[in-house]
């Protein structure tokens, strides 16, 4: 079945959607992103819409449920990269995206995020080499 | 001008006729902002087909005015159960099912010209045009 990956980088889960998403796909990201916070822990999730040339209702609520879902599961979304047009469109439609943190790009995404966790600019990394090392002293 | 119908019975035909119709809108000149707009309302009403109509089609018409401004005209039919209240469905805000009830009123903000039929048992027709 087709699959959105779902990238983790220290506390960060992070999605770069790339393909002009079918209404099951959209329900399949949203089902994988919430097994892969409670999975990982992550605090924070970063989705990048820019290959996105439209956000209709339909997406727009998919990113809606999965703010709402990280936010239960005690994680951070932030969406980046809307096309300026798209923006546009949204506003018009009607869809204020409301409850969604949004971010012009990557950059300015992870740097809210962290913020908004209170980490420091590598603390995300650091994570990341703490748990490495504690899977391989495991292993 | 140009006419194409396409079907709307998958989700996956939704994809298709946002391919379609952004492809003749770039074709007939229009800028990005337009392009998006109407591949938007195409992939809302689209959904609405597909979701309350229980399927149908759309028929793609390529235009051009008295004055030679280029247009595209969408008219999605379906032989769904209709829509009792119109004015109500055509309310921000109103949904009848797992939407947020943005469809028909969003879409209609999007286009320049908005047409919706609808007869309860028989089904419905709505036919937007957007001009360059």
């Amino acid at each position: 079945m087709e699959r959105i990956p779902i990238l983790k980088m220290g506390s960060f889960l992070l999605v770069t959607i790339q393909v002009d998403m079918h209404d099951q796909l959209a329900m399949t990201l949203q089902e994988d992103l919430t097994n892969r916070i409670s999975e990982t822990g992550a605090r924070a999730v970063l989705i990048d819409i820019s290959a996105l040339d439209i956000v209709d209702s339909f997406i727009g609520r998919m990113l809606a449920g999965i703010a709402g879902m990280a936010k239960i599961l005690d994680a951070t979304t932030v969406v980046v990269g809307m096309q300026p047009a798209v923006a546009i469109t949204l506003v018009e439609l009607g869809l204020s995206l409301d409850g969604i943190k949004t971010a012009l790009n990557v950059d300015r995404g992870m740097a809210l995020l962290r913020t908004s966790l209170s980490l420091s600019a590598d603390e995300d990394l650091e994570e990341q080499r703490s748990l490495s090392s504690n899977s391989s002293f495991v292993s | 001008m140009s006419t194409k119908k396409l079907q709307i019975r998958t989700q996956n035909d939704i994809v298709i006729v946002r391919k379609f119709v952004r492809e003749m809108a770039a074709q007939l000149g229009f800028g990005l902002v337009d392009q998006t707009k109407i591949t938007t309302a195409a992939s809302e009403l689209a959904r609405n087909t597909l979701d309350y109509g229980l399927g149908g089609d759309v028929e793609v018409e390529s235009l051009s005015n008295d004055r030679g401004k280029p247009g595209i005209k969408l008219v999605f039919s379906d032989e769904g159960p209709g829509i009792a209240d119109l004015k109500l469905a055509l309310t921000d805000g109103y949904t009848s099912g797992h939407g947020m009830g943005m469809g028909l009123s969003g879409s209609k903000r999007l286009v320049n010209e908005f047409e919706i039929d609808s007869e309860v048992g028989k089904g419905t027709r709505v036919t937007i045009t957007k001009w360059k």
